[in-house]
């Protein structure tokens, strides 16, 4: 018979005080973003929930975050299909063909290097190329900000994913008449649909979460994006509690959803491979 | 092998077959074609721009992109820029503080962890929350935790009687303020790597040690340990590179204050660059700071693979 220990319980105690610890901030935020300002004040556990700081940062007359929202699905959504779009092409090839160890190294080494780099580095030469273009202060400007941001995570993701596919597979559906491009979209990419999702998942969020590209090639809610929104409004109204809450809440909500969907991935992908298993 | 299958003949079929043909032979540059457009587009050009921006100074003029060259102006001003070395210094004990604090931590929680049959799904997915959540929203949940008069945790401190800081604007308590929320941030970074390694290790030796007798800290202190060290290795690089990168929390947090107590290197740059508009040392210092992190990634290499020799 199995002895009684007492050492579960001061492991799982220690392992809840982390996960509490980890919420604590969350719940607070929410909670905070439910209270009329004198419950924020008296600091009451028990008090009437409200939506009325949600209903004020959605209001057009009363803040551009609705503007902002709109601009941060459409930066987060044009990145994602872009970056799809250039990494399963990348992957594929490298993957699935016979490159020269130089290019391929190349590639592989310049993906990793800007995984690396700061984003603060890309910042002068990125403001003169939105400048350049003319395309400072929009969507488009932040967009090419975060394709060099998701591209190494998508790209490796991807890598992964086509390795895992048996070669035959292709052969085959060559040999059933099937050029390189049908095989690729009939036979390969269906095959690798979920590190498709995975990976078009991150750079959905990693684009979502960026602050400082938006930050430095937007200068009003034309192009911003909402990090930029919450956090001129924290700057500026210090004091109303109750929307910073109901802002930095609403921007985790991609995140919370996403954490049941991409956990498997995301180590992988911040990894960039550097991890075996 | 059946004839019927091979593909036709030039003269059966047009010019498109020997277009899809040719296609089809080059196929492996076509789909490479876009990665390498987009990192010439922008990973090489802007490299080759930040080069020539550090050594220039660079204005805009009624929309205009005026250059003037100036050498290495740029390093004489950092040599006597009084920031730069408070930076540097900051960033330094920032980085060393969260690196060898979330190692520690992330090493017991994920020994703990794996110790464990049940909550294991509940451990991982709540410790993956503050990964995907955006920075901004971090520290603006920070702030009101931190938050002299209504904050969450000088509200507990009431309770017990204790009058609570100001946290973030007092000058000694600003650091370990920010330090805390990147502890928050990225302990689960850590955490998770080092997990999936414990879980990659060969069960078989520690059962083999427990048959001859080791005791649990044994095993521990002579066959975990050292066979995580690789992983271990990997986690501290790749946080320590990615710590650099600090910037969003400490931007809405303190801003770099009280003073220059939280002035880190990525905050100056940005400050330079936006604040005070001055491209060209911004770039200067970015190319620096680019620089170090690059040295920092060689020397790593060369001690990673004397590791695994």
């Amino acid at each position: 018979m199995k002895k009684f220990s007492i050492e579960p319980v001061f492991r799982h105690g220690f392992l809840m005080f982390v996960v509490v610890f980890t919420l604590v901030p969350i719940f607070f935020t929410l909670m905070t973003s439910l209270k009329l300002f004198r419950d924020i004040i008296s600091g009451s556990l028990a008090f009437t929930p409200t939506l009325v700081n949600y209903e004020r940062l959605f209001d057009p007359s009363q803040s551009n975050f609705l503007r902002l929202t709109f601009n941060s699905l459409v930066v987060a959504a044009g990145t994602m299909v872009i970056v799809l779009v250039i990494a399963s092409l990348a992957a594929y090839s490298l993957s699935r063909f016979r490159w020269r160890p130089l290019w391929s190294g190349l590639l592989l080494g310049m993906i990793l290097f800007i995984h690396m780099l700061p984003p603060v580095t890309f910042l002068g030469p990125f403001y003169l190329i939105a400048r350049s273009l003319n395309i400072y202060d929009t969507v488009l400007a932040v967009i090419m900000g975060h394709i060099v941001l998701n591209l190494p995570t998508a790209t490796w993701i991807l890598l992964d994913f086509f390795a895992d596919v048996p070669k035959e597979l292709e052969e085959a559906a060559m040999v059933d008449g099937a050029n390189r491009f049908q095989s690729l979209t009939q036979v390969l990419l269906p095959m690798i649909q979920p590190g498709i999702a995975a990976a078009g998942a991150l750079a959905f969020i990693f684009s979502w979460r960026d602050f400082l590209f938006s930050l430095s090639l937007t200068s009003t809610p034309r192009g911003m994006t909402i990090p930029v929104g919450i956090s001129s409004f924290v700057q500026e109204y210090s004091i109303r509690y109750g929307e910073m809450a109901a802002g930095a809440f609403f921007a985790m909500i991609p995140a919370l959803l996403m954490v049941a969907f991409a956990q498997r991935y995301i180590i992988k992908g911040l990894t960039l491979g550097a991890l075996k298993g | 092998m059946n004839p019927s299958k091979l593909s036709p003949t030039p003269n059966q079929v047009g010019i498109s077959s020997r277009l899809g043909k040719f296609i089809d032979r080059t196929f492996q540059y076509w789909t490479v074609a876009p990665l390498v457009i987009t990192l010439l587009l922008l990973v090489a050009y802007p490299s080759y721009q930040l080069i020539r921006m550090s050594v220039s100074e660079v204005d805009i003029v009624k929309g205009e992109t005026v250059w003037e060259f100036v050498g290495l102006k740029h390093l004489e001003t950092a040599r006597q820029d009084p920031v730069v070395p408070t930076a540097l210094k900051n960033t330094l004990v920032f980085v060393i503080a969260v690196v060898i604090i979330e190692t520690i931590l992330a090493l017991v929680i994920s020994l703990l962890v794996s110790r464990s049959n049940h909550f294991v799904g509940l451990y991982r997915t709540v410790l993956l929350i503050p990964l995907l959540v955006p920075p901004i929203a971090i520290g603006t949940m920070w702030r009101l935790m931190y938050d002299y008069n209504y904050g969450f945790i000088n509200q507990a401190l009431a309770v017990f009687g204790i009058p609570g800081p100001t946290w973030t604007a007092d000058p000694q308590l600003a650091m370990p303020s920010v330090i805390l929320v990147d502890l928050w941030h990225w302990t689960s970074f850590m955490f998770l790597i080092i997990l999936a390694g414990l879980e990659s290790l060969p069960q078989e030796v520690n059962e083999a040690a427990r048959v001859d007798g080791a005791s649990e800290s044994q095993i521990l202190r002579y066959i975990t340990l050292p066979l995580l060290r690789p992983t271990l290795l990997t986690a501290v690089m790749l946080r320590t590179i990615f710590a650099f990168k600090v910037f969003d929390e400490i931007f809405l947090l303190t801003g770099g204050g009280p003073g220059t107590a939280t002035e880190v290197i990525s905050l100056y740059i940005y400050d330079v660059f936006s604040g005070q508009f001055r491209l060209g040392y911004a770039s200067f210092l970015a190319l620096g700071l680019a620089l170090i992190i690059s040295i920092f990634v060689i020397f790593y290499r060369r001690v990673g693979q004397r590791a695994q020799a």
